[in-house]
C-alpha cells in the first residue's frame, strides 16, 4: 500500500498537542532511530493514521478519529522532543 | 449552492447501511506489504493448552478447498459485490483442534492483529483464502493467504494471516484497541464501539 | 504565526479559475485564518445534509499573512472530495477548514541553506507557495525547482513560474509528451537527469520532494545514491483518495 509522510499527522493531532507535532523529534523504541515525526511513514488511512519508523517499520504512533473522539497511542516512541515554539512564531 | 453528497446514497438492498458500491479493489493496510515466500509460510492455531496445530504451504494446499463468491464490505464505506476466492474453510482447519475458548486473535505477518468470536469463523462463514479472481492472491491484497470473513467488516479479514491464538475473552486487536467495534457486523453498522 | 487556529474554521469561495482541464485554483476567504508558512497544508471537511463527512488534506499555494488562501486542486478520477471542489463548489459556498497544518515540509525565509524543489505533477503546489514566499521577502538564498509532469497541458501556474522576473528558476521535465521543438524526449526522471538538473550534494542543499508515492520514492532513492544525506531530503507524498 502507498504510505504517506508524517506531515499528514498535523491535522488529526492538531487539538491533541499544544505544539506542532511534525517538527518534534522522537526516538524509535525499537531501533533507536531519531527523526522528526514528519519523517515517519504513515499507513492505515482512512481507518486511522499509523505512523511507522522510517528505519525499522516499528509503529511509533497511532491516531484514530471518529465521531467527535480521538484515540492516541505513542507506545513506540521512547521520547519526543519539542522545540521552543517562540522560534517559529512568525511569518 | 452546491450540495455535497459523498459517494453514498445507493438504495441497493444488497448494500449494508452507509455503504457505497465500488468496482475497484481499494487497498487499506496498517503497514508495509510483507514479502512472504510460500517455502517459509506457515499457518497455526494455538489453543489454551499451549498445543499448536501447524500447516506448511504444501500441507495447507492438500486440504479440501472451495470456491467462494461473496460480497465484501469495508468500514471506510466501500462495498464490492461478487468477489471470487478460493480457500480452505476454517471448519476444516478447526476440525482437528480442541478448545474451550470462545474467542480468537488472528495474527498476521507484519504484526497486525484482529479479534473474532470463534463462532464467526465456523459453519461455512470463514476461510483462509489463497486465490482471488482465479489467480494467486496478490501480496497487496494479503497473499500468499488471508483470512476471509465476508459477513463482517473487511478489517476482520486479516491479510497475510499466519495464525489464530485462542483466547478466553474478546481482547481487542489492532484497530479494535482504538475504538473500532469488537464485532464489526456491517448490517448492524457496527463500525465503532 | 504558524500556530493553527483552534478547531474548524469556515471558508467561503471568493474566486476560482481553471489551472488545467482537470484542476482549478480556488481562493477561499477564511475569517480567523492566522496566515501560513509556505508549504503548509490544510484539511478540508465537507458535510452532507445527512451528517456524513469527508476530510482531505490539500497543500496551500499561497503563503504569508491574511485571511485568504489559495488551493490548487486536481480532480482525482475516483475521488470523493476533489471532483466536488473542482466542479461543483460555487462562489460564496462554504467549506470547513482546519489549519494551517505542518511545520516540517515548509520553507521559512530565515533558512539559509540552498534549496532544491522537485515536484511530480500536482505536487508542485507547496513549491508555488515557497517560490512566492522567496520572491516576496526578496530572499537571496538560492532556490530552484525541477517540475516533472506528464504533458505540457498538465502544468500548474506555468506563466507565473516562467516569468523572467521569477527569483526561482524552473526546469521543466516531461514524462508523457513534450512540447513542439523540445530538445529532450519524454520519459521518467533518471538519476542522470537529477544529477544534471538539481543542486549537487557539495552545495549542501535542503531538497524538498512532493508528488505521488512512487515518484517520491524513486527520486529520493536516486538522490541518496548521488550522495545526498537522507536528513537533507524532505518528502511529501500524496495518496489517491
Amino acid at each position: 500500500m502507498d504510505h504517506l509522510d508524517g506531515n499528514v499527522l498535523a491535522g488529526p493531532t492538531t487539538d491533541l498537542f499544544a505544539f506542532e507535532p511534525t517538527t518534534a523529534q522522537g526516538q524509535c523504541r525499537s531501533c533507536a532511530d531519531i527523526a522528526a515525526l514528519g519523517q515517519a511513514m504513515v499507513y492505515g488511512q482512512p481507518m486511522g493514521f499509523v505512523a511507522r519508523c522510517r528505519n525499522c517499520d516499528n509503529v511509533l504512533l497511532v491516531v484514530v478519529e471518529h465521531a467527535g473522539q480521538k484515540s492516541l497511542n505513542m507506545r513506540g516512541l521512547r521520547w519526543l522532543r519539542v522545540a521552543d515554539p517562540v522560534e517559529h512564531n512568525r511569518i | 449552492m452546491a450540495v455535497f453528497g459523498g459517494r453514498r446514497g445507493d438504495d441497493n438492498p444488497a448494500l449494508p447501511p452507509g455503504q457505497h458500491l465500488t468496482a475497484s479493489f481499494p487497498v487499506l493496510s496498517a503497514g508495509p506489504t510483507p514479502s512472504i515466500d510460500t517455502e517459509d509460510w506457515e499457518f497455526f492455531i494455538q489453543t489454551e493448552t499451549g498445543q499448536t496445530h501447524r500447516w506448511n504451504w504444501d500441507k495447507f494446499l492438500a486440504l479440501p478447498s472451495e470456491d467462494i463468491t461473496v460480497d465484501i464490505h469495508c468500514v471506510t464505506s466501500w462495498s464490492k459485490f461478487g468477489t471470487r476466492w478460493r480457500g480452505v474453510s476454517l471448519d476444516t482447519l478447526f476440525s482437528e483442534v480442541e478448545t474451550g475458548f470462545d474467542f480468537v486473535m488472528a495474527h498476521s505477518y507484519g504484526g497486525y492483529t484482529t479479534n473474532l468470536p470463534r463462532q464467526e469463523l465456523l459453519d461455512g462463514k470463514a476461510w483462509i483464502a489463497y486465490e482471488y479472481g482465479g489467480s494467486e492472491l496478490d501480496p497487496e491484497h494479503g497473499g500468499p493467504a488471508r483470512l476471509l470473513v465476508p459477513h463482517l467488516y473487511f478489517w476482520k479479514s486479516a491479510k497475510w494471516v499466519r495464525g489464530l491464538v485462542m483466547q478466553s475473552e474478546d481482547n481487542p486487536g489492532f484497530w479494535e484497541e482504538y475504538g473500532y467495534n469488537l464485532h464489526g457486523d456491517p448490517w448492524r453498522e457496527e463500525r465503532y464501539s | 504565526m504558524t500556530s493553527q487556529a483552534v478547531g474548524w474554521l469556515t471558508g467561503s469561495l471568493t474566486s476560482a479559475h481553471p489551472l488545467t482541464a482537470a484542476a482549478r485554483s480556488t481562493t477561499l476567504t477564511v475569517p480567523g485564518w492566522p496566515g501560513n508558512d509556505a508549504g503548509q497544508h490544510v484539511d478540508v471537511r465537507l458535510t452532507a445534509p445527512d451528517g456524513y463527512q469527508a476530510v482531505r488534506s490539500y497543500s496551500i499555494a499561497s503563503a504569508g499573512p491574511g485571511e485568504e488562501i489559495e488551493l490548487a486542486i486536481d480532480r482525482l478520477p475516483d475521488g470523493e472530495v476533489s471532483p466536488f471542489l473542482v466542479d461543483d463548489l460555487e462562489l460564496g459556498d462554504t467549506v470547513e477548514l482546519r489549519g494551517p497544518l505542518g511545520g516540517w515540509f515548509v520553507w521559512r525565509p530565515e533558512q539559509t541553506q540552498p534549496v532544491q524543489l522537485i515536484a511530480g505533477g500536482s505536487g508542485v503546489v507547496p513549491f508555488v507557495a515557497m517560490t512566492r514566499a522567496h520572491a516576496s521577502v526578496g530572499s537571496t538564498v538560492p532556490m530552484q525547482l525541477l517540475y516533472s509532469l506528464r504533458t505540457p497541458e498538465d502544468a500548474f501556474f506555468r506563466d507565473e513560474l516562467s516569468q523572467p522576473t521569477a527569483t526561482v528558476r524552473t526546469t521543466w521535465h516531461y514524462t508523457g509528451a513534450v512540447p513542439p521543438g523540445w530538445s529532450r524526449s519524454a520519459g521518467r526522471l533518471t538519476v542522470e537527469d537529477l544529477q544534471r538538473e538539481t543542486l549537487p550534494p557539495e552545495k549542501a542543499p535542503l531538497t524538498y520532494i512532493c508528488g505521488p508515492t512512487g515518484f517520491v520514492e524513486a527520486v529520493s532513492r536516486a538522490l541518496i545514491s548521488l550522495g545526498h544525506a537522507p536528513d537533507a531530503i524532505r518528502t511529501e507524498r500524496f495518496g489517491g483518495t
